[in-house]
């Protein structure tokens, strides 16, 4: 709470001959939330919330939760939200976009929520090509729980559940959602970015915008993995997060656009 | 569909059904427009009727990929505001289970509907496979026009109490056909709430948030300090959600228990049985009355919330009760708890199945009931 508030008040007081260049998303909430510091996920939220903003669908959307950490966003978030049991929102989001078809549906995720627990509904929700945008926020461990695998948890990496590191001969290999995907007729739209960097975090808002926008045109599935930081869950610090990211994760996870429709502009 | 009435959108206002498609229809005339469906006998009947129908009334019938898909779209579709509904059967419905606790606890007004195989599904639609403190709404019709009027019927419940209402069926009940009529039953009509789950886009009011977890917006008003659990989220109070489902459910048992009765001013036992084998039963009954057996009858209506004060009456007066079911002893459990140890419960049912394992065995049969109602009535005093 007191961050959030020194944030705006240093927007409002702009002096004379300055330019205002950041201020909050007037779609996020001011109160507090649970997240550790040094958590990746707020600069998703912060860049997704808007990307709806200045699309000009803060009336017209519906966001439809996974269950991590990133579910203390419902109350953050000022769209109309669906809680969705773990690894179920593709299907709660196939729902209501079938029965509202012209509102702006997009489920937002953790790695464990939707690959580990929730792998078939997004395949079958990609599969049928529900226009629908799936979003997942990628940090290789359940994050909430205090640092277990999950599916996306990558080769070496020390979990509470693989204590000398993930070994395939133990755990097998993480999975690369977007890259299994690609060849679905039903998928339009497939990107992964990372929010580790100002650059990530700025490309990330391009991938989620275009994603939104492959919705908004009837084109078909879109999905947006987002790398993010996890230092609780990483057995690191705050500010060792980005590094460790760069290092462990984005070689396996490697940043950009899969999947893109032909006569998409954004 | 018989009679061919049913391509216009309007659909028939009687036709000669089999009870899963009248119960289909039924939901349809309710304002059903969203339902999807794993195939399973004899709940298959059900999305083969609703794959033709939905497309006629503007509707969406999806064939779903797995029961966990399905009952968690019926959940979106539902929080959109659209009437929706699911059938499954037995096996499915374990896959759906907690994704039913969870929309009792997140009062998500939903339909389901089990066409079992057997009754041997009594407790899982009355306890549940789920968790956390939360009871359905079961009703049991006994043939095919309770059948339309019980689609009518959980359609309004479910929205009276923003409540998930679980229609429970079985093979006969879903293949029995019988003359029905749809126009919805009188209790129906009462008006309803306004629909404050519904999120459908925040337009020109403030954002909702449809959720189990005891969350609340930033826009709502704050919880007092004391309502949050230690280690619990800022602005969530997860046990709330439990302890408003147990006090509506005291709510709902008071104005919606629902049972049949038969002869019981003068009778000296009673046969109960739910389901359409409570037809069973009751013609058993009326043939043991015959032969000048005082026998009574009762089926519950509404499994949840039990009749018990029905029973209650039976065990003042000393009443032995014979329990009919087509399972292992399930509702005879809520037979006794009536009764409050105060009158004989006899189990006269067991599991009778037929070679496909669908529930239509043998000792289905009121011959059989009247068989076991002598044996019951000639040792009552004994008891």
């Amino acid at each position: 709470m007191s961050e959030a508030t020194t944030t705006d008040a240093l927007a409002s007081t702009v002096k004379p001959g300055m330019e205002k260049v950041f201020t909050r998303s007037p779609l996020l909430g001011t109160n507090t939330h649970s997240l550790c510091p040094g958590c990746g996920e707020p600069n998703a939220v912060r860049v997704l919330m808007e990307s709806i903003e200045e699309m000009g669908e803060r009336e017209n959307t519906v966001c439809v939760l996974g269950i991590g950490c990133y579910t203390a966003f419902a109350a953050l978030m000022d769209v109309d939200c669906q809680q969705a049991m773990h690894g179920r929102a593709p299907a709660q989001a196939t729902g209501l976009k079938r029965v509202l078809p012209d509102r702006l549906v997009f489920t937002l995720q953790g790695d464990g929520d939707m690959i580990t627990e929730g792998i078939q509904e997004v395949i079958h929700a990609a599969a049928r090509g529900e226009k629908i945008t799936a979003i997942c926020l990628n940090n290789a461990a359940f994050g909430e729980t205090g640092g277990h695998m999950t599916a996306t948890s990558v080769i070496g990496q020390r979990t509470k559940s693989t204590l000398e590191g993930r070994t395939p001969e133990r755990h097998g290999y993480p999975i690369r959602l977007p890259e299994m995907l690609v060849g679905f007729e039903g998928v339009a739209y497939l990107a992964r970015g990372t929010v580790h960097t100002p650059a990530g975090v700025k490309k990330t808002k391009k991938l989620l915008r275009a994603a939104l926008e492959t919705q908004r045109r009837g084109l078909g599935f879109s999905l947006v993995e987002v790398v993010t930081m996890c230092p609780t869950g990483w057995f690191t610090t705050p500010g060792d997060g980005p590094r460790f990211q760069q290092d462990n994760l984005l070689p396996v996870f490697p940043v950009g656009e899969l999947k893109r429709p032909r006569d998409l502009t954004v | 569909m018989s009679g061919g009435t049913a391509s216009s959108a309007a659909g028939p206002q009687r036709a000669f059904l089999e009870g899963g498609h009248a119960l289909a229809e039924g939901a349809i005339q309710a304002g059903c427009r969203f339902y999807c469906g794993y195939p399973m006998t004899p709940s298959t009947e059900v999305l083969e009727y609703m794959a033709r129908r939905m497309p006629q009334v503007g509707g969406t019938c999806i064939n779903v990929e797995s029961e966990i898909e399905g009952i968690n779209m019926v959940w979106g579709a539902t929080g959109g505001g659209v009437r929706s509904m699911i059938a499954s059967t037995t096996n499915g419905m374990s896959l759906m289970q907690e994704s039913m606790s969870e929309m009792v606890l997140g009062r998500v007004p939903a339909v389901i509907v089990n066409m079992g195989r057997g009754q041997g599904d009594y407790f899982q639609c009355t306890r549940g496979g789920g968790h956390g403190s939360h009871r359905m709404i079961v009703l049991a019709p006994g043939s095919a026009q309770e059948a339309v009027d019980t689609a009518h019927r959980a359609f309004h419940l479910a929205e009276k109490w923003r409540h998930p209402v679980l229609i429970y069926g079985d093979f006969m009940l879903s293949h029995t056909s019988e003359t029905v009529t749809f126009a919805p039953p009188s209790d129906t009509l009462e008006p309803l709430p306004e629909k404050t789950w519904v999120t459908d886009g925040a337009r020109g009011r403030k954002p909702r948030l449809l959720t189990s977890l005891g969350m609340r917006l930033e826009s709502e008003s704050p919880i007092a300090s004391a309502e949050i659990g230690p280690g619990g989220h800022s602005g969530t109070d997860t046990t709330r959600p439990m302890r408003d489902a147990v006090a509506r459910h005291r709510e709902i048992a008071a104005i919606e228990t629902r049972v049949e009765t038969a002869w019981l001013d003068d009778a000296e036992m009673v046969v109960t049985s739910f389901g359409i084998l409570g037809r069973f039963a009751r013609y058993a009954a009326k043939l043991a009355r015959e032969e000048g057996m005082k026998v009574g009858y009762v089926r519950p209506y509404t499994l949840v919330p039990f009749p018990y004060d029905t029973y209650a009456d039976l065990g003042a007066r000393g009443i032995p009760v014979a329990v009919f079911e087509n399972n292992a002893g399930q509702m005879v459990q809520d037979v006794r708890l009536g009764v409050e140890g105060r009158a004989p419960v006899h189990f006269i049912g067991e599991i009778s199945m037929d070679g496909s394992g669908f529930g239509v065995g043998p000792k289905i049969d009121a011959l059989h009931v009247l068989e076991k109602l002598r044996e019951v009535y000639s040792r009552r005093h004994a008891a």
